[in-house]
């Protein structure tokens, strides 16, 4: 049996990693809040964008912006992966980057190369080791991702698309589902799928000033930064949720730890006493012999 | 007098909402102004100020780095840019993450396979499943 004092500094080491994994937790899950604030306030901004490209779209159906266009033979295709900056967020990483290599596995299956752009410090800590073609990162966009720091790694994406490099852009991200589950999901961003005619109010149209053709180009831009934009903001809120459950377990987990430790301790305790007690009555035994 | 209901919004979130009488934009051929009853317009904005006559008598003033205005009778839109665009800062931004990519790449030794990637990642989430076992069978 360990010794008493071992035990009781086992449980007060517990203890105190208990203290910082519930802070931890309780950090998590007011951040999770505010970036499911942040979250809704992409909203009315990527609603609004994505009825100006359906606008635009109908308004002149004789124009083909490249971004619109489905190339045929694709021989190479970009990815851009937002993971987090930090760990200790459960398994979200971990189920991001085996999606992706599942899908470069697809591509390359297929005989298509796969280009890609890495946002957050995970994926570019985890993807530096292997044998994938990088071609940009973002890092340490923070809890409060700014588009700016989106800017360079999406502008190089859409530039080596537009040069012919990539014929296909993917958005990968998490998607939040609810605080238990978080699901990495992806998007297609470019061929854009303009909204139908249906989705529309059909009765009138816009003025268009310069016109129509001039405005899709930078109405297209902004309609995908905001989505990844919004893949970034999303991404965080999923952190939050997972790192909060994560915590949380660690935290319960830690509490069931201590509960063992108690009855090892009081076990010891007792065998201590146990032992006092007898050598007591054999030594009283013996002067009284 | 009819009045217009003006939302600026961009893309990290919301910026105002009000009634106006009147809204001024700094559209890239020239200044707009748009009163209530507007007929429907898209316009490209340049960086610029943009100022809402706001329906109790004030005037507000916002500077935007463009975006996109959208008109409809009775409601104006202000699609606005967070950040300072323009072809050569976009060039300049676009080089930084391409430069952080490189230095990324550059600073892995020996590459492994897509292969070992995905054992790699595969024991990592046996691990993760096997310790949330673990947890429930204690518990």
């Amino acid at each position: 049996m360990a010794n008493l004092k071992e035990i009781r500094g086992k449980i007060g080491s517990v203890k105190n990693t208990q203290k910082i994994t519930r802070a931890m937790e309780m950090v998590a899950a007011s951040k999770l809040r505010r970036t499911q604030q942040r979250m809704e306030a992409t909203r009315p901004y990527a609603d609004k964008i994505r009825t100006a490209v359906g606008h635009l779209y109908q308004a002149n159906p004789e124009y083909r912006h490249p971004y619109l266009i489905e190339r045929e033979s694709v021989k190479r295709v970009g990815y851009i992966v937002i993971s987090t900056d930090r760990g200790l967020c459960g398994g979200l990483n971990t189920n991001t980057f085996r999606k992706l290599i599942n899908e470069i596995g697809e591509w390359k299956d297929k005989g298509v190369e796969v280009d890609l752009c890495l946002i957050g410090a995970k994926a570019t800590q985890f993807f530096r080791s292997i044998d994938v073609n990088v071609v940009a990162t973002a890092q340490n966009l923070g809890e409060n991702p700014q588009v700016a720091d989106l800017l360079g790694a999406i502008k190089l994406m859409l530039d080596s698309y537009t040069d012919g490099t990539i014929d296909r852009l993917f958005l990968l991200h998490n998607v939040y589902q609810n605080t238990m589950s978080q699901v990495p999901d992806v998007k297609t961003l470019i061929p854009v799928d303009a909204p139908d005619a249906d989705d529309l109010p059909k009765h009138w149209d816009y003025i268009y000033e310069p016109d129509a053709a001039d405005l899709l180009d930078g109405v297209l831009m902004r309609y995908i930064e905001s989505q990844v934009y919004r893949g970034a903001v999303e991404n965080v809120a999923c952190e939050m949720a997972s790192k909060m459950v994560a915590m949380k377990a660690a935290t319960d987990n830690a509490g069931k730890m201590i509960d063992t430790l108690e009855t090892a301790a009081n076990k010891a305790r007792q065998a201590a006493i146990t032992q006092e007690i007898s050598e007591i009555v054999g030594g009283a035994a013996a002067v009284a012999e | 007098m009819a009045t217009i209901n003006v939302e600026i919004v961009s893309a990290e979130g919301h910026i105002f909402s009000g009634e106006a009488n009147m809204v001024f934009a700094p559209a890239r051929g020239g200044d707009v102004g748009v009163a209530p009853r507007h007929a429907p317009m898209l316009a490209d904005l340049r960086p610029g100020e943009l100022r809402v006559d706001v329906v109790d008598g004030d005037e507000q003033f916002f500077y935007i780095t463009g975006g996109l205005l959208e008109v409809q009778p009775h409601l104006v839109t202000v699609l606005a840019d967070t950040a300072l665009r323009g072809e050569q800062l976009d060039e300049e931004v676009a080089k930084i993450a391409k430069d952080a990519a490189e230095a990324a790449v550059s600073a892995a030794g020996d590459k492994q396979s897509l292969e070992h990637a995905r054992l790699q990642l595969v024991e990592a989430a046996a691990r993760y499943r096997a310790v949330q076992k673990l947890k429930g069978k204690r518990g």
